[in-house]
């Protein structure tokens, strides 16, 4: 039987860009900030794991953090980097052999899409050289058939990036702070069809450290803990259909995402409808509303209904996503990016969200937080956090 | 006629076909797999006809590797040629990720019926794509 773990501290480097300011400079903020929300010191942290996509090694921060000659373990896992820094510290300290933790994502990008390079994912030059090399392309040619399939509508995709700029103008961390009406979402220039310009997250910068505790060590504290009651990462299966693929099977197959909810559902021992709050991986409009159903919250299809009725609002009555703007309004650093969702998921289940606070509903208090991050070359990250 | 982007992309020929393998399990994939993961695969020369699985657009463009048009030196931006592009089902074979062209984005749908072409690509090379039935009928006639 494993320790129960919590999360005893979050802190944050505001989203967007931060001119003169380096990822890992943001990252070492962030850490203070976790330190300072927990009433640690860095010498109290035991080990730690950490990471960006493109801004340096994060075991360089004990230059600026102290050199306390902890273990500290650099995490490079694409967008599940946080995802996985998370899984990483939650079993150090569930094995029994640390009480404290620390989990780090920072990044700094630089403007435009990402450019992946067709080697580094196993693919020929000819990929990349004749423009397939996008990750933009695959979000929308896996939406594009899932709205043919399914009857989702153009008007759906642009209320999800109105309401994720309209959660980012209430949201102090969040890069993009002004409402983006609808009527602009769906006329701005078409990025990749059926995605507009206002539909897609942009490569931005930003930190998240949470600091995790055993529970014997976060009672000694007296601290603020939310537990975690889940993380479960996984790999593609069989015959799926992820970005970078110069071919896809005619069998259909499994989807990471769809494994990692199942998995975390199983070991959390609850069920979709317990969740108060989640965070979904919305790189684009459209993954956000095939991640609806991919997580178990609702059929395929049935996004279209939840949207038109304002159900994924913060009091909107069913299922409030992505309540700090997700990627959308907060850009998305790669390494950071998944830490976020848990860092707001924190913020929820503790009640210190401010204007954007989810609300308890029909007396039931705000219990259960979900997460869930997605990143090439096909893998999921999912983590159920529990306010006791 | 340019050169080919890769020369194993597709067979010569006039009726050339995208090669794709065949592994031990029967499985097709594409394209043909190189180096130690090509032990036990047969190289598969793929159906020249297939039906539109999805598609989307390239609205802007691309940053390196990209060599198409706007990524020459002293182009830009405004030298860019949007194209579109998607996944092709070929039947009991694969579905493959192609440029598609001869096409209006308006008139792509689910199923649509498309044959395997050869284009032009930029100064130096051609590449490979697919393009709808009837508009390769009328090229023909």
């Amino acid at each position: 039987m494993s320790e129960n773990v919590y999360i005893i501290g979050a802190g944050i480097h505001p989203f967007g860009r931060t001119d003169g300011r380096s990822g890992r400079e943001q990252g070492v903020y962030a850490v203070r900030e976790a330190l300072g929300d927990a009433g640690l010191e860095w010498p109290d942290i035991e080990c730690a794991y950490g990471g960006s996509a493109a801004a340096g090694n994060a075991d360089i921060m004990v230059n600026e953090l102290g050199l306390t000659s902890l273990p500290f373990t650099n995490v490079a896992n694409g967008c599940a980097t946080g995802g996985s820094a998370l899984a990483a510290s939650q079993q150090a300290i569930a094995s029994g052999m640390y009480d404290l933790a620390l989990a780090v994502g920072f990044d700094k990008h630089p403007r435009g899409a990402f450019n992946a390079k067709p080697a580094d994912y196993g693919l020929p030059e000819w990929y990349g050289q004749t423009g397939m090399m996008l990750t933009t392309q695959f979000f929308a040619l896996k939406i594009q058939r899932y709205m043919q399939l399914h009857g989702i509508s153009r008007t759906t995709l642009g209320r999800v990036a109105e309401k994720a700029f309209r959660n980012g103008t209430i949201t102090p961390h969040a890069w993009r702070r002004s409402p983006v009406d609808l009527d602009t979402i769906m006329n701005a220039p078409m990025i990749n069809d059926p995605l507009t310009k206002y539909m897609f997250c942009s490569p931005a910068e930003g930190a998240v450290a949470l600091i995790l505790a055993s529970e014997k060590k976060m009672r000694e504290l007296g601290a603020d803990g939310v537990k975690i009651r889940a993380v479960s990462v996984k790999t593609r299966p069989p015959n799926s259909f992820e970005v970078f693929q110069a071919s896809i099977s005619i069998e259909e197959g499994g989807k990471p995402t769809v494994l990692a909810s199942k998995a975390a559902f199983e070991k959390a021992g609850i069920g979709p409808e317990d969740i108060s709050v989640a965070q979904l991986q919305d790189t684009e409009s459209g993954a956000e509303i095939m991640h609806m159903a991919e997580n178990g919250f609702c059929k395929d299809g049935e996004q279209e209904e939840w949207l038109a009725n304002g159900w994924t609002e913060i009091g909107g009555g069913k299922l409030p996503v992505n309540t700090d703007g997700g990627c959308l309004a907060c850009g998305e650093p790669i390494g950071a990016s998944g830490l976020r969702q848990v860092y707001e998921n924190v913020t929820q289940l503790r009640g210190r969200a401010g204007e954007r606070q989810v609300p308890e509903k029909n007396g039931r208090k705000v219990r259960f937080g979900y997460s869930h991050v997605y990143g090439a070359p096909g893998l999921s990250g999912v983590a159920i956090l529990e306010r006791e | 006629m340019g050169e080919k982007i890769d020369p194993n992309l597709w067979s010569d020929g006039p009726q050339p076909q995208l090669m794709g393998g065949k592994l031990p399990s029967g499985q097709i994939v594409f394209p043909m797999p190189v180096g130690d993961a090509a032990q036990g695969v047969e190289p598969h020369k793929l159906s020249r006809r297939g039906t539109l699985w999805s598609w989307t657009s390239q609205g802007f463009l691309p940053k390196e590797p990209y060599e198409g048009p706007g990524s020459g030196p002293g182009e830009g931006p405004p030298d860019f040629q949007p194209f579109l592009i998607g996944y092709v089902e070929l039947p009991g074979e694969v579905i493959v990720e192609s440029r598609i062209v001869d096409a209006r984005l308006e008139d792509l749908h689910l199923g649509m019926e498309l044959e395997f072409c050869v284009v032009p690509f930029n100064a130096r090379y051609d590449t490979f794509a697919f393009r709808p039935v009837a508009a390769a009928e009328s090229q023909a006639a």
